[in-house]
């Protein structure tokens, strides 16, 4: 579901202000990205610039105070909030730094949670969260606990639940960004195969050099813009 | 319903919070079901009386007597079908004030034809009809002293003693069951030719008098008339509808619904408190989780119903165990039946139980869902889990 001009991510001149108080920080401001489909796109800058932000926007969560977000040929900022989310749940699979399992749940019943939203039966539900576990090799775990996990299986469960819905967009933020070495390696990893071997479009927010050459291309965000140049 | 697994777990993850506050809601709901029992205990007389029954009886106290005649002469008052006097007798069985029950001599078959609520198989009432010492008693009160027909059964009473100076005598010719819910089963009733021939003094005096009229929307009208008929004779009478005569008697002791009312309302609240808090509780400390719920696409709708189903099963799992409890405590039978011999909750308190228990659950999740469905998925994602 690539767009007009063959960008599955169109931004343009998107503003976004926060208000603390009665003062107002402008955190992005006439920001462009395109990013075209089965792209792999790191995106970095230093704390506070404004990452996270931009990926809310991109995936739904947040609305830009102007300029427009455009997924595929989807114009999402000017959607309600109801759409919105039945948007998100069609099209959008989210990885967080700290996972953000349900703690109460398994790591199946984790998995299956977006399903949920969905018209499929709980035999077809158990399909493809096996499907979804198996990618990131985490058959063997299904039930257990997240607390039982180790910080990687935790990534890995977060993963299978960003991908289990087959999402047009995959958005990770700082993925690793918790995670020792080893483990951090193996998720790049899996992410990358994702994006290889399963064409999935990824945008992964990190600070970690290691994970962004891991992408196929890097932007930096810094002073509320992007560019392609890395920042003195 | 989906998610319904998530609700569950959600309720398992504080689990000594959930079991206090499904305790407190427990406990409020058996407290509910013995009020309800026990207003019923003391309303009783006033749910079974009958709309087209009147008690006559002397004007000045309920203690005073008046002449068997007057029977006849208040059958012969326009709009009355029939008269049946009641006599206390205040029978004590074995010496032993304790074991009190009602009893009173009457006229079988017009007492039988009265009450209808009291319903005696033919073959008992044959029986009474042809001993003049035959008595018969509720299904509560034969099973509480254990009573079988044919079993004679002395018993003294302090204003009416036998003219041989000692004990009356009876044979338990029938045992009477409830036709209606609510009826009391725990009376003892025997012959008043029996009663008037054995009495030392007294004689052709009785308590006062059931009446019923033939037509219930007249039965002001009838009450004044019958009054009227015995103004400036030596036993004047106030005769009143059977359902104000018993409210009477619980206006005696108090205005019992309203205190119950009063103490429910309490329990109540305080439970709404201790619910809500919880709710509450439960939907802060998941403020990181609520953002992912929203993050993989659960709308605001599904959030909010999530939160209140949450607060649904937790009442519903306190609430409905609380009545049921209270239904088997009740269904056991009156635990003191000589105070309260009517005691069962009524099938509209147990339903009106099951609506607050409902009403309960949605109050208290009310504001925590809203505000759940409220939180902005961004922000929400930004508390960690
Ligand atoms: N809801 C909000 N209200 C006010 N300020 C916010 C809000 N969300 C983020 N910010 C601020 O916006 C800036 C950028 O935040 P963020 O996008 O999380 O940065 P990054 O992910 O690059 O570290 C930070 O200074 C942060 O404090
Ligand atoms: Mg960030």
């Amino acid at each position: 579901m690539s767009g007009q001009n063959g960008a599955l991510v169109h931004i343009e001149k998107v503003n976004k202000t926060f208000r603390r108080g009665a003062e107002e920080i402008h955190i992005l401001s006439q920001l462009n990205l395109e990013a075209p489909q089965g792209e792999f796109l790191a995106l970095m800058g230093p704390s506070g610039s404004g990452k996270t932000t931009l990926l809310n926007l991109i995936g739904g969560l947040d609305r830009p105070t102007s300029g427009s977000v455009r997924i595929g040929d989807e114009q999402i900022d000017r959607m309600s909030n109801r759409r919105l989310a039945a948007w998100r749940a069609r099209h959008i699979g989210l990885v967080f730094q700290f996972y953000n399992l349900l703690p109460v749940l398994t790591a199946e019943r984790n998995v299956e949670l977006p399903l949920l939203l969905t018209g499929l039966s709980s035999s077809q539900r158990r399909r493809h969260v096996e499907a979804a576990l198996s990618v990131v090799g985490l058959t063997h775990r299904a039930k257990h606990y997240p607390r039982t996990l180790s910080g990687g299986e935790q990534q890995r469960t977060g993963i299978a639940r960003a991908i289990v819905t087959d999402p047009t967009l995959l958005l990770c933020d700082e993925p690793t960004g918790d995670l020792d070495r080893k483990s951090g390696d193996e998720i790049l990893a899996l992410l990358q195969a994702l994006n290889r071997e399963h064409g999935k479009t990824i945008i992964m927010v990190t600070h970690d050099p290691h994970a962004s050459a891991r992408a196929t291309r890097t932007v930096y965000l810094d002073k509320g813009r992007l560019s392609s140049e890395k920042p003195e | 319903m989906r998610g319904l697994g998530l609700v569950v777990s959600n309720l398992k993850r504080r689990k000594l919070r959930t079991a206090l506050t499904m305790l407190c809601i427990f406990v409020a709901f058996v407290l509910f079901g013995l009020l309800c029992a026990l207003k019923e205990a003391f309303t009783a007389g006033v749910t079974v009386a009958g709309a087209d029954r009147l008690i006559v009886r002397h004007k000045v106290s309920l203690i005073m007597l008046l002449p068997v005649t007057y029977g006849a002469r208040m059958e012969q008052v326009p709009g009355v079908s029939s008269a049946v006097h009641f006599t206390w007798f205040n029978g004590i069985y074995q010496n032993e004030p304790k074991n009190f029950f009602a009893t009173m001599p009457v006229n079988p078959e017009a007492f039988l034809d009265l009450y209808p609520e009291y319903a005696l198989s033919d073959d008992q009432k044959q029986a009474w009809s042809e001993k003049r010492a035959g008595a018969i008693v509720g299904r509560t009160l034969a099973e509480r002293f254990n009573w079988k027909i044919g079993d004679r059964i002395p018993l003294m009473s302090p204003i009416w003693p036998h003219k041989s100076g000692g004990a009356w005598e009876f044979e338990i010719v029938g045992v009477y069951d409830g036709a209606k819910k609510g009826t009391d089963t725990s009376g003892f009733f025997f012959r008043y030719d029996y009663f008037d021939e054995g009495r030392a003094q007294g004689e052709g005096m009785v308590g006062w008098y059931g009446v019923r009229v033939n037509d219930p929307d007249h039965a002001d009208e009838v009450a004044r008339a019958i009054d009227a008929e015995f103004a400036n004779s030596p036993y004047e009478t106030k005769a009143e509808p059977e359902g104000a005569f018993a409210q009477g008697f619980v206006q005696q002791i108090g205005n019992v619904r309203t205190m119950l009312l009063a103490i429910l309302s309490a329990v109540f609240f305080t439970i709404l408190l201790v619910a809500g808090t919880t709710m509450a509780q439960a939907v802060r400390e998941r403020t990181a989780e609520i953002g992912v719920l929203k993050a993989v696409g659960f709308g605001n709708g599904r959030v909010l119903g999530l939160v209140l189903a949450e607060s649904l099963v937790m009442t519903a799992a306190g609430g409905l165990a609380g009545l049921g409890a209270a239904w088997l405590f009740t269904a056991q039978g009156s635990p003191v039946p000589a105070m309260l011999p009517v005691f069962y909750l009524p099938t509209d308190a147990l339903i009106a139980g099951v609506g607050m228990v409902l009403a309960l659950g949605i109050a208290a999740g009310l504001l925590p869902a809203l505000s759940a469905m409220r939180l902005p998925v961004a922000v929400a994602l930004r508390k960690h889990v």
